[in-house]
């Protein structure tokens, strides 16, 4: 088991003509068979990596099986794109792009979250089973099937996650970017009640960043909710208020979005806070080896 | 991307929002016609920078020069403006070392009943815009929200359909406006939303938002910031920005495609990715070391961007030593030692240099570094690189 996607899921990419889309394409098709095409308006009836390439979704859902995309398209055009997924009843869809403006993330979302698909970024690296289906940028020969169940707002800094607790003989159900964006389609909540449900997570770290409430909204979901060891980190304690640290998102303003006040809640509710980056994966183990409830 | 007031106000007028009748000055002779051209009795000049608090704020020049007067004639006007222009103005929002006004704007007064505060921000809890008044203006809003939040209103808008009459009736009841002041209000507060959502805002504010004897709304103050992500569809307002008000360092990491803030430590970053950036600095101070900026050079690095990222890190005199974390996913290890290589060719790097390589190609890049014979420490992990640069700084 895991979540959101398995050796069943069909992927299609989204922009596959493009630079980055064909070149993720082949590093996805390379880590496992579940891409089975891609879409770009106007070049239907092209191959790409020897994959079909269809002039719409709804056409590519239709000819191949496919349940979920990766898009790659350029920002202007991420939110029609996101929306065309969604009308092709795609179960999940991955937006890797990045640079999405915000009121296009605004204008979709109610659409998105009353639709049966999952989005998840954008601003993302994407969403991977190790072994099984990897949908995204990372890389795959970082993961290793395994217990913890892991979601972040960074890539980076998630590869270093994975990779701590692939050291750690621990492994990966399935790893999520959510993505760096104020608004995107899947937050730390909506993960948690996955994970919880998923006998092959046996443990879930959050990482997480300065910006916003969503780390301290998942902490008061996990002290009512769930009962799976939980560890966490928030990068950017030292960041400047005031000062956009690269992501969109990541922002502390009017004195709101500190490392600190996420650190208390995370704190609150019983989850193992790693207090250096180099520490997650020992996080996750402590966290196991205590045991929550 | 920030603006000034002046640039905001023209915004409003365009975008049918009130505004008082003003004139923005780069010389002393320009603000004295510009009081003769308003042909009040009073006008107010008033700085022109990206920071709040001008009104207390006052001039490095002289302490009893504020960044915003009260001025009744021409003269008057002019000499403001000499006090003013060039001079560097010290607020609370512009920390000790001030900005430079290079800009007045000399703006009639009027006759103000109240003062309040207007505010459109993005409620990414809710994914929506939301329009936030209360009676507290003039003062530090969030001051009001940590103190008495039951004095903020608030009322969610969708970019579809706009804010709503009702909801405008709602907020002016709770704000005690009445009468025919509460279509004037309707007016105003539904073209600003409107305008926030035309113009892809990511911040509109306007305190004070004053009621005028007459009962009309008014935009005393405003302030603007759009978001980056859309400016590709704004060609005109990325016109606005004004790049003396920027760091010239973050200007040109923005030019190259990196994303670099400058901060006050002594050991510069490079590291590929926004969350491991910040981790990055995160881990330095946990060893003792202070950052000196934050430098993503993102996913598809290439020899020019690293190269580039590595002269503006050396341009800041105050780093004592460089971290370079790369975790290679996109970008490739190999791609960045041989961008390492040629930079320290390029550059030449005089203080220590730290370097920690994981991921794609990891091997084959310490490889490359190995045998270029560039002079760095290499580190295994995150805890050995950040002990390793903090030794190096000392």
């Amino acid at each position: 088991m895991s979540i959101l996607v398995n050796k069943h899921t069909r992927v299609i990419c989204q922009g596959i003509t493009g630079k980055a889309g064909a070149f993720h394409t082949k590093g996805c098709k390379d880590y496992a068979p579940t891409m089975v095409g891609g879409v770009t308006p106007g070049k239907g009836g092209e191959t790409v990596e020897g994959l079909p390439v269809f002039d719409t979704v709804a056409e590519a859902v239709e000819k191949t099986g496919a349940n979920a995309s990766m898009i790659f398209v350029p920002a202007a055009f991420t939110a029609d794109a996101i929306l065309e997924g969604v009308d092709a009843g795609l179960d999940v869809i991955c937006a890797i792009t990045e640079g999405v403006p915000v009121l296009d993330m605004v204008r979709v979302y109610d659409l998105v979250r009353r639709s049966n698909s999952v989005l998840i970024g954008p601003n993302c690296p994407g969403v991977i089973t190790p072994g099984e289906c990897k949908i995204g940028i990372m890389p795959g020969y970082i993961h290793r099937a395994g217990k913890v169940g892991i979601m972040s707002r960074s890539g980076t800094l998630t590869y270093e996650a994975v990779w701590q607790t692939t050291n750690l003989g621990l492994g990966q159900s399935t790893c999520v970017g959510l993505g760096g964006d104020p608004i995107v389609g899947t937050n730390f909540i909506d993960l948690f009640r996955h994970y919880q449900d998923d006998p092959q997570t046996e443990a879930i770290l959050m990482i997480g960043e300065i910006g916003g409430t969503a780390e301290e909204e998942a902490a008061a979901y996990v002290k009512e909710h769930i009962n799976k060891p939980v560890a966490a980190f928030i990068a950017g304690r030292t960041a400047p208020p005031g000062r956009r640290m690269g992501h969109a998102g990541a922002i502390i303003s009017g004195g709101k979005g500190t490392a600190a006040e996420k650190d208390a809640a995370l704190k609150d509710a019983g989850i193992e806070v790693a207090d250096s980056p180099a520490d997650m994966g020992q996080a996750v183990a402590r966290a196991m080896a205590r045991r929550r409830k | 991307m920030k603006i000034h007031e002046y640039q905001a106000k023209d915004l409003f007028r365009k975008a049918g929002v009130a505004v008082l009748k003003g004139r923005v000055a780069a010389t002393p002779d320009e603000a004295a016609v510009a009081f003769s051209e308003l042909g009040g009795p009073l006008a107010v000049v008033k700085s022109q920078i990206h920071a709040g608090g001008r009104g207390k704020g006052t001039t490095k020049e002289n302490p009893q020069q504020r960044g915003v007067q009260l001025v009744r004639s021409a003269d008057e006007a002019k000499k403001v403006a000499v006090n003013l222009l060039g001079k560097t103005l010290v607020t609370i929002q512009t920390g000790p070392e001030g900005k430079t006004v290079n800009r007045v704007f000399v703006e009639e007064g009027c006759k103000i009943a109240r003062e309040l505060y207007l505010g459109i921000v993005l409620d990414r809890a809710a994914a929506k815009p939301v329009l936030m008044v209360s009676s507290e203006g003039g003062v530090e809003i969030e001051k009001v929200a940590a103190e008495t939040p039951q004095l903020i209103h608030k009322e969610h808008f969708d970019p579809h359909v706009g804010l709503l009459p009702y909801q405008v009736r709602k907020l002016c009841y709770k704000l005690g406006i009445t009468g025919p002041s509460v279509a004037n209000a309707e007016r105003f507060m539904r073209a600003l939303c409107r305008m926030y959502v035309q113009l892809d805002c990511s911040l509109v504010e306007i305190n004070p938002l004053v009621v005028t004897e007459a009962g009309e709304l008014v935009a005393l103050d405003g302030k603007i910031s759009f978001d980056d992500n859309a400016l590709f569809r704004h060609k005109d307002l990325a016109e606005l920005r004004d790049l003396s008000e920027e760091d010239p360092a973050e200007v040109r990491a923005s030019n190259t495609g990196l994303s670099y803030v400058k901060l006050d430590g002594t050991i510069g970053c490079l590291v590929n990715g926004a969350g491991l950036a910040m981790s990055t600095m995160d881990i330095i101070k946990l060893h003792g070391g202070e950052p000196a900026n934050f430098l993503d050079v993102g996913g598809g690095a290439n020899e020019q961007q690293v190269t580039e990222a590595f002269r503006i890190i050396l341009s800041d005199p105050q780093v004592k030593a460089v971290l370079v974390n790369i975790f290679g996913g996109i970008a490739r290890c190999t791609t960045i030692a041989s961008a390492i290589v040629a930079a320290s060719k390029a550059v030449g790097f005089k203080v220590p240099l730290v370097v920690r390589l994981e991921g794609t190609e990891v091997e084959e890049g310490k490889k490359i570094l190995r045998e270029s014979g560039v002079k760095l420490i290499t580190a295994d992990d995150l805890t050995d690189a950040a002990k390793k640069v903090v030794a190096a700084s000392n």
